[in-house]
């Protein structure tokens, strides 16, 4: 069983009277790219700001590295690296200037070299002395990966991290983490509202509603509880929505197009349902059956 | 040792701010439009100042000399300089969290407490150089302008004349003591800096305080005299007493004692607030 690197039990905050955090736990294990999901103002991003003691939660506990949050904080951020919702850094300095501020402060040896390298590997090389208000939505948050990682942190905590950049740059991003994982064995903990990128990158997630964890788990084994979305495109769309509501009477058929339909199913019946088509005579030009976290996602912030 | 390298990292943010040359630059013109005044017409002004005397004392040799210039322009001066440190040490915390780069610096492995303490370290520096330029032009350009002799000073008390040689010395104590009420008003900002996400906000809380003490310790009314000996404005001006004689020694002592009592509370509520702050800038 792997290391946990996190443990959150059972946090809440209150602002006011107004309750942002009611009752969040989750764990994330040693070299999990952990997604962290929910819909705007659902709490997400007060339990991160939990997480790196920019606010004190009310109740509850906060372990990272096996230690307590509120009484290791020095010795957990200098493992920790993490862009928090958008990446701000002085507008009056260049983006050298920056990262050599923050590098000050992070307790590991990082020289002018280093630096240009990390620049030039977040693709932000030839503007090192470039005045950061000068610079696009994307490449501050180029900018922001780039001080993240400066310090070789264990654990990094990426918030929204993809967002502004275009699509080479999403890839890119998404590419590194999962080098982050695979060849330096990070742990990453990403919120994101791209439940795609989600998806992809991630192994384990949490979703986070109306302050509360809602569900908790292996992205895979969640996902393989659900039904399938099949979308079978078909040379006769009544005459199969005829057979097929004959067949599975409680399975509910969506229209896509002229000649396209979805349906959810179980993996086990789309065999039979392909079968059964064939032997009335209608034509499959294509069958494509997935399982959307999207789907899973409403279906868990809904419930 | 990151501590240190905190203090350095504030300092380089202010030197590297357009905003900290005002000061420099405002000290600059304003000092150079006073020694500009006096030396085409300072004679005039001196002559109407000892016109009542001349009955009774006569003048001799340089009555305009830089000792007198730069006790005209710290005279003058010295109300103007809050403002000017107010202006870029009112924003060190809040500035922080209207830029969003609050985040940033407080993940970062170093504590609060420390972190608030570099930002008053760096605070301190900068008062010290608004300081310290503020005597390069008015002491060293007086005496270069004005050439040297003794000072002549109009006081509650009646005319002071202290012997040029007596004068140094008077100038450093007067600066110091400055150095120690301007950084009060240093505190003062960056403690009203912690209680707000808004840049100007504490800038312009900080001169009104400060204006509002000053009619409080200008007023010649009684319900005010059991506060008076307390306010920070009433200490502000305690550098004039190096320029009395006999020295008022314990005036002095009173007013650093004072104003360090001032910066240990200012800085002690700082504390206290910003390590309870949540972070949600």
């Amino acid at each position: 069983m792997s290391e946990k690197i996190i443990e959150i039990k059972s946090i809440a905050k209150k602002f006011g009277l107004f309750e942002a955090v009611k009752d969040v736990s989750f764990h994330v294990n040693q070299g999990d790219v952990f997604g962290f999901l929910g819909p705007n103002g659902a709490g997400k991003s007060t339990t991160i700001r939990c997480m790196l003691s920019l606010i004190k939660p009310d109740s509850g506990s906060i372990e990272i590295f096996g230690k307590s949050i509120f009484t290791h904080r020095n010795e957990i951020l200098s493992r920790t690296g993490s862009i928090i919702e958008k990446p701000d850094f002085y507008k009056y300095l260049s983006a050298y200037k920056n990262l050599e501020i923050f590098s000050r402060l992070s307790r590991v040896s990082v020289g002018k070299k280093e630096i240009y390298n990390m620049l030039d590997f977040v693709g932000l090389g030839g503007r090192e002395q470039d005045k950061f208000s000068s610079f696009s939505h994307g490449m501050k948050q180029r900018l922001g990966i780039a001080q993240t990682l400066l310090h070789n942190p264990d654990l990094i905590v990426l918030d929204e991290p993809t967002t502004g950049l275009d699509p080479q740059g999403i890839i890119d991003i998404r590419n590194l983490i999962l080098r982050l994982k695979n060849e330096q064995h990070k742990t990453v903990i990403l919120s994101s509202h791209n439940l795609a990128e989600i998806e992809i990158i991630c192994n384990r997630m949490v979703i986070i509603n109306k302050g509360v964890s809602v569900v908790e788990g292996d992205v895979k084994a969640l996902m393989n509880n659900e039904d399938l979305v099949v979308r079978l495109e078909l040379s006769d769309k009544d005459k199969s929505k005829a057979l097929i509501s004959s067949k599975y009477p409680n399975i509910q058929i969506t229209d896509i197009n002229d000649t396209s339909i979805e349906l959810p199913m179980e993996k086990s019946k789309i065999s039979e349902l392909n079968k059964d088509l064939v032997q009335a005579g209608i034509g499959i030009f294509s069958i494509e059956a997935k399982r959307k976290l999207e789907d899973y996602f409403i279906k868990m912030v809904n419930a | 040792m990151i501590f240190i390298k905190s203090i350095y990292n504030e300092v380089i943010k202010i030197a590297l701010k357009p905003r900290s040359y005002l000061g420099i630059a405002a000290i600059t013109v304003l000092v150079g439009v006073i020694l500009f005044a006096l030396k085409s017409d300072g004679m005039s002004i001196i002559s109407f100042v000892t016109s009542s005397f001349e009955q009774t004392l006569s003048f001799e040799g340089n009555v305009l000399n830089g000792n007198l210039v730069a006790f005209i322009i710290l005279q003058m001066l010295i109300v103007q300089i809050p403002l000017l440190i107010a202006l870029v040490t009112g924003d060190l915390v809040s500035g922080e969290a209207a830029m969003g780069t609050i985040r940033l610096l407080l993940t970062q492995p170093i504590s609060r407490t420390q972190l608030l303490l570099s930002k008053f370290m760096a605070g301190g520096i900068y008062t010290l150089i608004v300081i310290v330029w503020l005597g390069f032009m008015s002491v060293i350009m007086g005496k270069m302008l004005f050439g040297t002799g003794d000072l002549m000073v109009l006081n509650s008390d009646g005319l002071v004349i202290l012997q040029e040689a007596d004068v140094n010395w008077r100038y450093l104590g007067g600066f110091l003591v400055a150095f120690l009420a301007l950084f009060t008003v240093s505190s003062l900002s960056i403690c009203l800096s912690c209680f707000t996400d808004n840049s100007i906000g504490p800038i312009v809380t900080t001169m009104s305080i400060i204006l509002l003490f000053t009619i409080i310790g200008t007023l010649d009314v009684h319900v005010f005299d059991s506060v008076r000996p307390f306010l920070l404005t009433t200490h502000m001006a305690s550098w004039r007493s190096f320029f009395e004689d006999p020295l008022p020694i314990q005036d002095i002592k009173n007013s650093i004692l004072i104003l360090f009592i001032h910066n240990i509370l200012l800085i002690s509520i700082s504390i206290y607030v910003f390590n309870k702050k949540d972070i949600t800038a």
